[in-house]
């Protein structure tokens, strides 16, 4: 799965993309952010506030009990400040 | 049809909305906003980053939501990235109507929306050296509002 990252969750993870395999038992949004959380301090840290983290799975707004299903990319974000 | 670009370039409001009547009699209206560039607490740039493939397509379904809500006739979405100088224009949303009230209700509707729903960071340079702006949970509520409006 190709992950994606922008804003301050880019930079505290240090790096924009990777591309990882997702354990199996990993069913949800939730489910997903918490087992990425545990890939390094960085990701743990740019993970630790869900309150300030949103996703899109395929360029699609997810909700934390969104079904990660057949998503081939996922975007994870802080919340949006265009305009 | 409302035109959509996401782009680093500059543009020019005066030419964007002479564009969007020319050579047509049907228009009786015409609202736009334009966001710029404040040079807020010694703000020296704002930088904009972007979801590349998730940026237009976000904005064509809001865009396609405000047309199916109001008579629009012809439209403008620019919305800028990259690094900005204050007093640089950042956004534009332009309206082409038979009248007023639905050109500037479709205005404010794409701008609250665009507002929560544009995947658009922004990050601030200035004397604090370099920080991201952090969402604010008013723009949620005058988008929601929409929800419950008619």
């Amino acid at each position: 799965m190709i992950f994606l990252y922008f804003a301050w969750v880019r930079e505290q993870i240090g790096t924009d993309s990777e591309t990882i395999e997702v354990p199996a038992p990993v069913r949800t949004v939730s489910e997903l952010l918490d087992w990425l959380a545990t890939r390094s301090p960085g990701h743990e840290a740019a993970l630790a506030d869900r309150s300030r983290i949103r996703v899109a799975l395929d360029d699609e707004f997810a909700l934390p009990e969104s079904l990660v299903g057949a998503a081939q990319e996922v975007a994870v974000f802080p919340p949006v400040t265009g305009g | 049809m409302i035109r959509i670009e996401v782009q680093p370039q500059v543009f020019d409001t005066a030419v964007e909305l002479s564009r969007l009547a020319e050579g047509r009699a049907d228009i009786g209206a015409i609202a736009s906003f334009t966001g710029l560039v404040r040079a807020d607490s010694g703000l020296t740039a704002l930088t904009l980053e972007h979801h590349p493939t998730m940026t237009g397509r976000e904005l064509a379904r809001i865009a396609a939501a405000a047309e199916a809500r109001w008579p629009i006739l012809a439209g403008t979405i620019i919305h800028r990235y990259g690094r900005l100088l204050p007093g640089d224009p950042i956004v534009l949303v332009a309206i082409a109507s038979p009248h007023r009230s639905a050109a500037f209700a479709a205005c404010e509707y794409l701008m609250d929306w665009l507002k929560t729903r544009a995947p658009f960071w922004k990050r601030e340079t200035g004397p604090w050296g370099e920080r991201w702006v952090e969402a604010k949970a008013e723009d949620d509520a005058a988008a929601d509002r929409w929800r419950n409006s008619r």
